[in-house]
């Protein structure tokens, strides 16, 4: 697997668009420190930032790679080599590849900057945190929807499709029901509600960190009251790491009984 | 080497194989002809353990492939569509392929030289035009010395210099010892290379011999007409 890792990592390392995404993360970054001159202001709109443009790329990426080495792919196939590991360590090339130009196009600014002098900085390690796991969870949903899906129209339009449903829908639909059922208790609903959805998840486990009460929200609220920040903290990190390993796991399951 | 017994595929509602049994117990270069969409491509990839058949059995040199992928260490396959990743130069592919299979070969040496591709080893795969993706492709399947050598429409794009080359080199691997099946619509091709025929039509193998059989069969003289009678007639 570490080998097919290595070569799609170094395949995609190369390719223009890891530039271009690492090139956004810097600007971004730097136009931020620029204008706000406070670390902590940074990193809230970096983090309204992050929360949903992290899971678009991860998807568009993920897919886009998968259809794009197709071939590749079956090439790899007649080798002597494990399904699982072909996979796998594509996908671990794609996210972690992702992964780094995020870390290095937000990092490098902020370290110029000095922020190991600041206090923001567990907030930003959090906020950096949050990214990579997004990048992550987002791919290998992105891996199983091209998996199940031959052509490759249908596979962009689903994985699009999700990103639309779990970045703007679903709060929408959270929302509207918290509105409508408002006079029954929702604590529950709205805990369940958080957990479901990996964007909602990450924007609550940063608020709670950075304790805003005003830009918590309601979930946030009843997060921070349920569960209190540290086992909020957690807990929440432990749900994203099931929003990775599932998918992952259906990833191996769905190529060991793919025909190609 | 090969045994195929009740092979059964269907993709949805579509039956690409339906019980083929094939034995292939020698040496020797095997042609699998048949028209378009008989099964050729799915067959050659069940064997490789890519297509994973909905029943029947494949055995490769003595072990069954299912859910095994050691086996694909004696196979060396030459895809039908040459297409590899864009931001690799051909140098790099090369050396990841042997990379992968972890086996050494020095033959890349002398087949880049064969096929003339030494100037383009430096060049990204993506600039490299149809026929010279082709040569790459061959030079990767031909790399190592594997007891079976699977090759799915070798002659795409090739240019008649390299053409000859592909076929001294696939009698140069006949006369080590090994077995070789190819698939070709190149009927020319065929009838110079192989040494026995496997005709697929709709799932089933309809003919598996030497050519003499077949035109003996057929009465025709013709190669071409002995193939076109089969299709003709379904009865052979």
């Amino acid at each position: 697997m570490f080998k097919i890792l290595k070569y799609s990592f170094f395949d995609l390392v190369r390719s223009r668009w890891s530039y271009v995404y690492f090139l956004f993360y810097l600007a971004l970054a730097s136009v931020l420190l620029f204008l706000n001159h406070d670390l902590s202001k940074a990193v809230i709109t970096l983090m309204n930032v992050i929360i949903v443009l992290v899971p678009l790329i991860g998807t568009i990426f993920g897919v886009m790679y998968y259809y794009n080495s197709k071939e590749f792919t079956e090439l790899l196939l007649a080798q002597p080599i494990k399904r699982s590991s072909i996979f796998l360590g594509q996908y671990f090339g794609v996210a972690v590849s992702l992964s780094l130009s995020l870390l290095l196009g937000i990092g490098i600014p902020f370290l110029l900057y000095g922020l190991f002098e600041s206090d923001a900085i567990w907030d930003f390690s959090l906020l950096l945190l949050t990214g990579v796991f997004l990048t992550f969870i987002f791919t290998a949903i992105a891996f199983n929807i091209s998996l199940s899906n031959e052509n490759k129209i249908k596979g962009f339009g689903y994985a699009v499709m999700m990103w639309l449903f779990l970045a703007v829908i679903y709060d929408g639909l959270f929302l509207l029901s918290l509105v409508m059922f408002e006079d029954y208790p929702l604590d529950k609903l709205s805990l369940i509600g958080t957990m479901l959805n990996p964007v909602d998840l990450s924007r609550t486990l940063i608020l709670l960190k950075l304790d805003i009460s005003a830009l918590l929200g309601y979930t946030g609220a009843v997060f921070k009251q349920f569960f209190g920040t540290n086992v909020g903290l957690f807990l929440s990190i432990g749900v994203l790491c099931i929003w990775v390993i599932v998918p992952v796991l259906r990833i191996v399951a769905k190529a060991k009984k793919k025909d190609f | 080497m090969i045994r195929i017994e009740n092979l059964h595929k269907r993709f949805q509602k579509n039956r690409v194989l339906s019980g083929v049994n094939l034995n292939i117990r020698d040496k020797g270069i095997y042609a699998i002809l048949g028209p378009n969409g008989s099964g050729k491509t799915t067959l050659i990839k069940s064997i490789l353990g890519m297509v994973l058949p909905n029943m029947g059995e494949i055995n490769v040199l003595g072990s069954n492939n299912k859910g095994d992928w050691t086996y694909r260490e004696k196979i060396d396959y030459l895809p039908q569509i040459a297409n590899f990743p864009s931001n690799l130069k051909v140098q790099e592919l090369i050396h990841m392929i042997k990379d992968l299979r972890g086996a050494s070969s020095n033959r890349d040496q002398e087949l880049i030289e064969l096929f003339a591709v030494e100037s383009f080893l430096d060049k990204k795969i993506g600039n490299l035009s149809g026929g010279t993706k082709q040569k790459v492709n061959i030079i990767l399947a031909f790399m190592f010395d594997s007891p079976i050598l699977i090759l799915d429409e070798p002659t795409t794009g090739l240019d008649p210099v390299s053409l000859i080359h592909l076929k001294e080199l696939i009698q140069k691997e006949k006369a080590k010892g090994k077995t070789i099946l190819i698939t070709s619509h190149i009927m020319s091709f065929v009838e110079e290379v192989s040494d026995e025929i496997v005709f697929l039509l709709e799932g089933n193998i309809h003919f598996k011999g030497t050519i003499s059989e077949l035109k003996e069969k057929t009465k025709e003289e013709n190669f071409e007409k002995a193939i076109a009678q089969i299709l003709i007639r379904k009865d052979v």
